[in-house]
């Protein structure tokens, strides 16, 4: 089916190609740039259902070109960013959003790097710190190697 | 005292191994409805064998019904069918179908070719109702009680374990 | 025949093992050196079966033997022999051959290279790979067979997935696996180490070749999948923190960890039983991805055919073998001394801080690759983590590792003097601000984030200048001596500095795509022009082609600038005959300064198509920085004392 497609649009092009040399710039791919815009930025916090690894805005799924409709219809109609966003959990489920929202299920997930960096190098110091209080017999004697020794980086 | 930290990593361990096991036994391209427990979304389309008569949502309150997502393109739904089919016929319970994103000509011929357990089926030519009913594949069924809310979601194609095990009670129960 | 041998050929290797993974073991425990001497020739044995079975199954792709089933699934007569060829690892079952047959290549070479250590340590470390070698021959033989039938035999295969057809999906496996894999080596090291109670520095020096060589390739391994994803699949994008992709991220971080760590540890003899641990987590990670990527557990468009009993047999290996290392751990690790003494702000503790960062880094990956599934399993619903999560965690945690990395190398071992430190830092640091500043006004746009990820790369390039300059022109040496001085430079820092540099291009290419990149989606018909950041595309025409299992639309795309012609670009939609979906091949232009990047989208009304050009600038200095990295370790392992402990062999 798409062979016979491309070659009927093979031969309405030759025939284009040859009637006219009107080359135009091309206009972008959609009527209203900006509105357009709004909607790449929303769709691309969305996650696609179907292709699940991509968001409603990358994703040729069926179900994406309808959600991106269904965005950009609401966006036209004057409903803000929160709303389409609202509109969508309330059919989806928090899985729909691509970014993981902040709400208390999922604060272990935003907190923890940084709490697993302040523990990791607060741990580090402190035993660093204890460490240097030793006294020297705790350690290996140190055989009188130079502190620049080039061979060990 | 001091060896209590060497056995840090292994507890971090038994905590994933856990999960990770858990894990096998769960689907994680599955998407659960958010919908359970809320009123179905409100809609009103054409009949797909009479498509100058509508149905809508509020028509349907009074009784527990299945809405049955379908489509001739659905490769999965000829699975499910026969079981549909055969279901329709010995229970009581109305099973409305949702023919999604299809063409009425494909559509009726399809039900002509496989057989029609719907009590009618209506046509969602663009998809929209689906979307507010939060559908993201085809099949999938719902079940809905006698005030118009959603307490059930079958994600995928129905199979005998299914109404058996679920569905049937779960009618029996809101029918009560 | 074929098939029958190679099947067989696993359940010999499968015997090798489990003799390779017991008796040297036992006799190092008693001292027996000819059980011990036994390690070398059965890893030798071992490696040979496995050749054999892999052969053979290269054999039943080239040879187009339906009859075999996983070739039934991946391959079909019209499918061109180099990816029959790469078809082998293609899908699960023969991936899992090849993981073998890289982990018994690192068997063979350790045992080759391995003359200076004390047997009963060779005994040990091949005795663990061999064992290795037995969980994963096992997972193939009893769930993951290459070799079964199907009958009746097929006249015609299903074909290799259009999206592995191309060169990168040929290199990208083997060099991942090499890396994965590898780090087994530095895990048995570890292993042998706590059993015989000889972790030391000798160990660390030991063992720092084999870490550096696996993160080479770990390093091109993700490398070339990354840029395979970006000129392969059609949208531009390079990175998408994909589970199976973290899955490869994380042991590379922990790898990086070690690589430091050991050096630590070689030279200072402490944080042993901290470097140990880094070694058994490396290779755990490894397997842990293994795990993810196999078992279904999670979504990936990476991810190979599943199977509830393959999932549980990896868990179960994964419980065994970090379990048990971990366990061995625990109780040996405490009785490790703690070395010799150095001071709290010393070029140890800037290598110990990098390696928490490093750790922390790897943690949150698993925190958001994870998390969905934890609270799917605790029943508090679903959500998804995508990248805008990582991205956000990801770039702060990189920050202050990267500070690290520019004070690092020029701090002094036990003791840093931090006034002085800074002193000589100064200009690194002013170079670095001004220069994120100039480079972000002469692009067009200073932004806030950009140029703090900037300074960052700067920074490490002005630190290892700084570096450099105090090495060839030190205080109260002449110049003319520079040269000299600059040939002297022993590989191994050599190497540190090329792999530094590495990230500096690797994080200036991020940040200059991710900030400066433009993308344009336009309608074009047949002689129409847009013109993006002064390149004018001009949409030629379009024509149909027959590739050896395809048909497409081939878009001539004319690329000019100033009326100078720039390139010919061909995207193209192409349609696989056998499984019939539709992929896009987008055409680049790559340049050192920036890519021109067009991908067809689909034919509207009015015979036009909708064509997506963007301008890239800096991408490719994202692969030369990883390229630099892997360099910089090739350039630290062939350093001299490398080099003079094996030829004394």
């Amino acid at each position: 089916m798409r062979i016979i497609l491309i070659r009927c649009f093979i031969s309405l092009t030759c025939a284009l190609a040859g009637a006219s040399a009107l080359a135009a710039e091309a206009l972008s791919a959609s009527d209203n740039p900006v509105l357009e815009a709004r909607v790449q930025k929303i769709s691309s916090e969305l996650r696609c259902l179907v292709c699940q690894n991509q968001t409603i805005a990358d994703s040729h799924a069926d179900l994406a070109v309808d959600l991106r409709r269904q965005v950009r219809e609401m966006l036209q109609s004057g409903q803000t960013e929160q709303q389409v966003i609202d509109y969508m959990t309330a059919r989806y489920g928090d899985f729909v959003l691509y970014r993981p929202p902040f709400k208390a299920l999922t604060a272990l997930l935003w907190v923890g790097p940084a709490l697993m960096v302040v523990l990791g190098l607060g741990t580090l110091f402190v035993v660093l710190r204890r460490r240097s209080r030793l006294a020297d017999e705790a350690f290996e004697a140190d055989d009188n190697d130079a502190p620049h020794d080039p061979h060990l980086s | 005292m001091k060896h209590v930290r060497y056995l840090v990593p292994m507890g971090i361990l038994l905590v994933l191994l856990y999960f990770l096991w858990a894990g096998l036994s769960l689907n994680p391209k599955e998407v659960p409805s958010p919908l359970i427990g809320k009123p179905a979304p409100m809609f009103s389309l054409p009949r797909l064998d009479q498509p100058e008569q509508r149905i809508s949502r509020d028509e349907l309150r009074g009784q527990v019904w299945m809405l049955n997502v379908w489509a001739s393109w659905c490769v999965a739904c000829r699975q499910e069918h026969p079981l549909l089919v055969q279901y329709a016929k010995q229970s009581k319970v109305p099973i409305y179908g949702l023919n999604y994103k299809d063409e009425r000509a494909a559509g009726l011929q399809w039900l002509a070719n496989f057989g029609n357990p719907y009590t009618a089926s209506i046509s969602d030519r663009d998809g929209r109702v689906g979307i507010d009913f939060g559908v993201y594949g085809v099949p999938e069924t719902f079940v809905i009680d006698r005030e118009g809310i959603i307490r059930y979601k079958q994600i995928g194609p129905l199979t005998p374990e299914v109404l058996r095990d679920t569905i049937e009670p779960l009618l029996k129960q809101l029918n009560s | 025949m074929i098939p029958e041998i190679g099947h067989f050929s696993l359940w010999l290797a499968l015997g090798l093992a489990l003799v390779l993974g017991t008796v040297p073991l036992l006799g190092a425990q008693i001292g027996r050196a000819d059980w011990m001497a036994l390690a070398r020739p059965l890893s030798y044995l071992l490696f040979f079966f496995v050749v054999l079975a892999f052969a053979c199954l290269v054999a039943s792709f080239v040879g187009h033997d339906f009859s075999v089933r996983y070739v039934a699934s991946n391959s079909n007569t019209a499918l061109p022999l180099q990816y029959r060829v790469a078809g082998v690892w293609g899908g699960h079952e023969g991936s899992l051959l090849l993981w073998v047959q890289m982990l018994v290549l690192w068997t063979v070479a350790v045992a080759a290279f391995s003359r200076h250590l004390p047997p009963a340590v060779t005994a040990r470390i091949l005795a663990v790979m061999g064992l290795v070698a037995v969980g994963f021959l096992l997972f193939m033989l009893l769930t993951s067979n290459p070799f079964d039938r199907l009958f009746p035999a097929p006249s015609e295969g299903r074909d290799l997935n259009p999206l592995l057809q191309d060169p990168g999906m040929v290199i990208h496996p083997p060099m991942l696996y090499m890396g994965y894999v590898g780090f087994s080596v530095a895990f048995a090291f570890a292993i042998a180490a706590l059993i015989g109670g000889t972790l030391d520095a000798t160990w660390a020096r030991w063992t720092r070749p084999w870490t550096t060589v696996a993160w080479m390739f770990l390093t091109i391994g993700i490398a070339l999948g990354s840029s395979w994803a970006y000129y392969e699949l059609g949208w531009g994008g390079w990175w998408f923190w994909d589970p199976v992709e973290n899955a490869s991220l994380m042991p590379w971080l922990i790898g990086t960890a070690l690589i430091h760590s050991l050096a630590v540890t070689e030279k200072r003899n402490s944080f042993k039983s901290w470097t140990v641990l880094l070694a058994i987590l490396a290779f755990s990670f490894s397997l842990l991805g293994t795990f993810l990527v196999r078992s279904g557990v999670l979504s990936s468009v990476h991810a190979f055919a599943t199977d509830p009993k393959r999932g549980q047999f990896i868990l179960a290996f994964l419980a065994i073998v970090v379990g048990g290392s971990l366990s061995l751990y625990a109780w040996r690790a405490p009785q490790v001394g703690i070395g010799k003494r150095f001071g709290l702000w010393s070029k140890e503790s800037a290598l110990l801080g990098n390696n928490v960062l490093l750790l922390v880094a790897a943690l949150a990956v698993m925190l958001g690759t994870l998390y969905p599934l934890v609270l799917d399993a605790l029943g508090m619903g679903k959500i998804s983590v995508g990248p805008p999560y990582f991205d956000a965690v990801f770039m702060p945690l990189m920050a202050p590792t990267v500070f690290l990395m520019g004070i690092g190398p020029l701090a002094r071992w036990k003791d840093a003097a931090l006034p002085a430190l800074a002193l000589r830092l100064r200009w690194a640091a002013a170079v670095a601000i001004a220069g994120a500043v100039l480079t972000g006004a002469l692009a067009g746009e200073v932004r806030l984030v950009s140029t703090l990820g900037l300074v960052m790369a700067y920074w490490i390039a002005a630190s290892v200048a700084t570096d450099l300059w105090g090495r060839i022109h030190p205080q109260g040496v002449d110049w003319s001596q520079a040269g000299q001085r600059l040939v002297q430079i022993p590989r191994a820092l050599a190497g540190m500095m090329v792999a530094h540099l590495g990230i500096a291009v690797f994080c200036f290419g991020v940040v200059m795509v991710k900030t400066y990149e433009i993308e344009s989606d336009v309608r074009m018909a047949v002689g129409d022009s847009t013109t993006v950041r002064g390149y004018t595309f001009t949409f030629d025409g379009i024509k149909e082609l027959q590739g050896p299992n395809y048909v497409a639309a081939q878009a001539q795309m004319r690329v000019t600038r100033d009326g100078h012609a720039i390139a010919d670009l061909r995207p193209e939609k192409r349609i696989y005959r056998v499984q019939q979906n539709p992929m896009t091949e987008a055409a680049i232009d790559a340049g050192l300064t920036r890519d021109l990047y067009v991908s067809l989208g689909e034919q509207v009304e009015g015979g036009a198509w909708i064509v997506r050009v963007y301008v890239k600038p800096f991408i490719d200095w994202i692969w030369f920085g990883c390229l630099f990295m892997a360099l910089g370790g090739l350039l630290a392992v062939s350093d001299r004392r490398y080099r003079r402990a094996v030829g004394a062999e």
